[in-house]
């Protein structure tokens, strides 16, 4: 933390841990004997107990959204530009609940949990979850903190998939749905991002078919290629041109394969400072979620069908430079959603930054969110 | 085909109605002259497309008054974001690029005001409107009124009036029609006239304007529907707002 807390900031957070003991039942047909769920909460919730929002994270995020663990961090919480007093999610009104997915690293159960029924480690033997598995067990923390409908469940990227599939799991408990950066399902290439990701992790000499703690390693080099590819997938080439352009570390050509331009020195920056705080099997438990996800499956691939159930009102933003999850996709979500009757706002905002830019400060971007959330929160003073 | 300047189809002053609009609590106050103008036109309950909704005040005109569910498509930010806190559904998109995202036969009426002029294919958007909805309506500044004629006749320059308030070189309307020209394209593309009216820029109406609507008319407004559409026959008279 550098210097005094400013005023906007939710200031010191403890994380918590919400243990259920009764067996949770996955997609995969396999069952979780019990788990743990890390989160953060931020705001207080009101009398009415309508006033919370549950934000999801996306593929390398935690529960850990905003304001600081420490007085000595380093950073701040992954979304904590737009989480806090007067900002966009603001807490003088709602109370944020933010928490860690099954198969994640930062304290929910998950592969670098013990497996009960062996006394080891999970490691590679943890089961494949899904967005719907998550969204299932993040309805238990809900029944835990006393909340019986959201008002508002929202996320980007594989954070807005969570939201999309609370509206159609959970429709009575959720008002409102902002999904941010997303899309209904991945397409080839989004896949074939992810399959090249997880082969240069399983690929490492390190990697020893998942079991790498137990033999205490870390298969660096392929989870640090994972993260320099998804990385490159997350900007936009206009952005990397205006950040690093072909700039020389040293000035000069030195024909050889050490770091010459910028851009390589901060690709491997990236993936180095990755490796120390992600594990690998979880990284490639997030993907496959990310790979898997499609609700309009179960509907003959209709997804207006799929979201017909749904009772929220929706924001579905896109951000113009992302190429990952195009706005193409989100105008999926939009047609697919006010086909299937549901209220729905669509902005396209205008940014350099790629996929990135759901979680940078925008002032269009959050004008948008604040303007939502403000609706939505005078709806519940209506209400109540 | 009507003819282009038949003024049975004028609607004339319906002084009750402007009441009706005008009492509704604050939604109203604010409502634009053409907003009122077209509101009255809207039956209650129906859904409805506002092609570039600006700042989305007449759908939530329309939603207060006329418990109307719908859409607006916006393409500037601000009105986007505008739209949004007074929680009506916008979509924020560019239409020039089509109505692609609709389906066919999806809202009761696709409504699209003073924006028909900056459009680049008008012609293909009516027919989308028609494609999309059940009925049109549309809003645009006459450029053969009088005051136009006389500028361009005498000043020899482009016309600025108020219906008509930005430079050649500042606005954003790039196809300029005058009423004559709206109802022979209607009439080129099989587009049934049902409603039409014409007001000064204040969106009153006037005797003038009613008598030689394509000279003394400032602002035009029309209700249309396909020709081909024999399942739904115009029905002026559900609308309430015939004299």
């Amino acid at each position: 933390m550098v210097g005094p807390l400013s005023p906007d900031s939710v200031g010191l957070v403890e994380p918590r841990s919400f243990r259920h003991e009764q067996p949770l039942a996955l997609d995969c047909g396999r069952e979780l004997p019990g788990f743990d769920l890390k989160y953060e909460t931020y705001g207080s919730l009101n009398a009415a107990r309508s006033n919370a929002i549950l934000v999801c994270h996306a593929l390398s995020g935690d529960h850990h959204a905003a304001g600081w663990n420490a007085p000595d961090d380093k950073r701040p919480g992954w979304w904590d530009n737009c989480i806090g007093p007067g900002k966009p999610i603001d807490t003088d009104k709602f109370f944020v609940v933010a928490c860690n997915n099954l198969g994640g690293c930062a304290g929910s159960t998950g592969p670098n949990s013990i497996n009960p029924a062996t006394g080891r480690l999970w490691g590679p033997d943890f089961p494949i979850v899904t967005v719907r598995d998550w969204v299932r067990s993040q309805a238990l923390l809900a029944d835990h903190l006393g909340i019986e409908r959201f008002a508002a469940v929202a996320g980007g990227s594989l954070g807005g998939m969570q939201a999309l599939q609370w509206t159609i799991e959970f429709p009575g408990r959720v008002r409102s749905a902002l999904l941010i950066a997303a899309a209904p399902r991945l397409s080839a290439q989004n896949i074939a991002f992810n399959e090249v990701a997880r082969k240069a992790i399983m690929s490492d000499p390190d990697f020893h078919e998942g079991r790498y703690a137990e033999q205490g390693v870390v298969p660096r080099r392929g989870l640090m290629l994972a993260r320099m590819l998804g990385h490159i997938t997350y900007l936009s080439d206009g952005l990397m041109r205006q950040k690093f352009g072909r700039e020389l570390r040293e000035g000069k050509l030195n024909f050889g394969f050490d770091v010459e331009f910028q851009i390589e020195s901060y690709l491997r920056h990236q993936g180095e400072t990755f490796v120390d705080r992600f594990d690998a099997n979880t990284y490639l438990l997030m993907t496959k979620a990310l790979d898997y996800f499609d609700p309009a499956a179960e509907y003959d691939g209709d997804l207006a069908r799929a979201l017909a159930r749904a009772q929220a009102r929706f924001l579905v933003v896109a951000f113009s430079s992302d190429w990952r999850f195009a706005p193409e996709r989100s105008r999926e979500l939009v047609k697919a959603l006010h086909t299937g009757g549901s209220a729905v706002s669509y902005a396209a905002i205008d940014s350099p930054d790629g996929h990135d830019a759901f979680l940078l400060p925008n002032e269009h971007y959050f004008g948008v969110l604040r303007a939502f959330l403000n609706r939505v929160h005078a709806e519940l003073e209506v209400a109540a | 085909m009507t003819a282009p300047t038949d003024r049975r189809l004028d609607t004339v002053g319906q002084p009750h109605l402007q009441r009706r609009a005008t009492d509704r609590q604050h939604e109203t106050s604010h409502l634009r002259g053409d907003h009122a103008l077209i509101a009255q036109w809207i039956r209650p309950g129906s859904r409805v497309l506002d092609l570039g909704c600006g700042d989305g005040g007449l759908l939530a005109h329309l939603r207060a008054a006329r418990a109307v569910t719908g859409y607006g498509i916006e393409l500037q930010i601000d009105k986007v974001v505008r739209c949004i806190e007074r929680g009506v559904n916008v979509i924020q998109g560019d239409l020039d690029a089509g109505l692609a995202d609709f389906d066919t036969g999806s809202f009761d009426y696709v409504i699209m005001s003073l924006t028909l002029q900056a459009v680049y294919f008008p012609a293909r958007l009516l027919e989308e409107m028609l494609r999309v909805g059940r009925e049109g309506i549309v809003a645009f500044p006459n450029f053969g009124h009088l005051n136009c004629r006389l500028q361009l006749a005498f000043g020899g320059h482009m016309p600025v009036s108020s219906a008509l308030p930005e430079t050649w070189y500042e606005t954003d309307n790039i196809h300029l029609c005058t009423i004559r020209d709206f109802e022979s394209l209607c009439h080129t593309l099989g587009i049934r006239i049902l409603q039409r009216t014409v007001v000064n820029h204040q969106h009153r109406r006037s005797l003038g304007a009613r008598l030689l609507p394509n000279l003394l008319g400032e602002v035009a407004l029309y209700r249309f529907e396909r020709k081909t559409d024999l399942g739904h026959p115009a029905a002026p008279s559900l609308h309430g707002d015939r004299p």
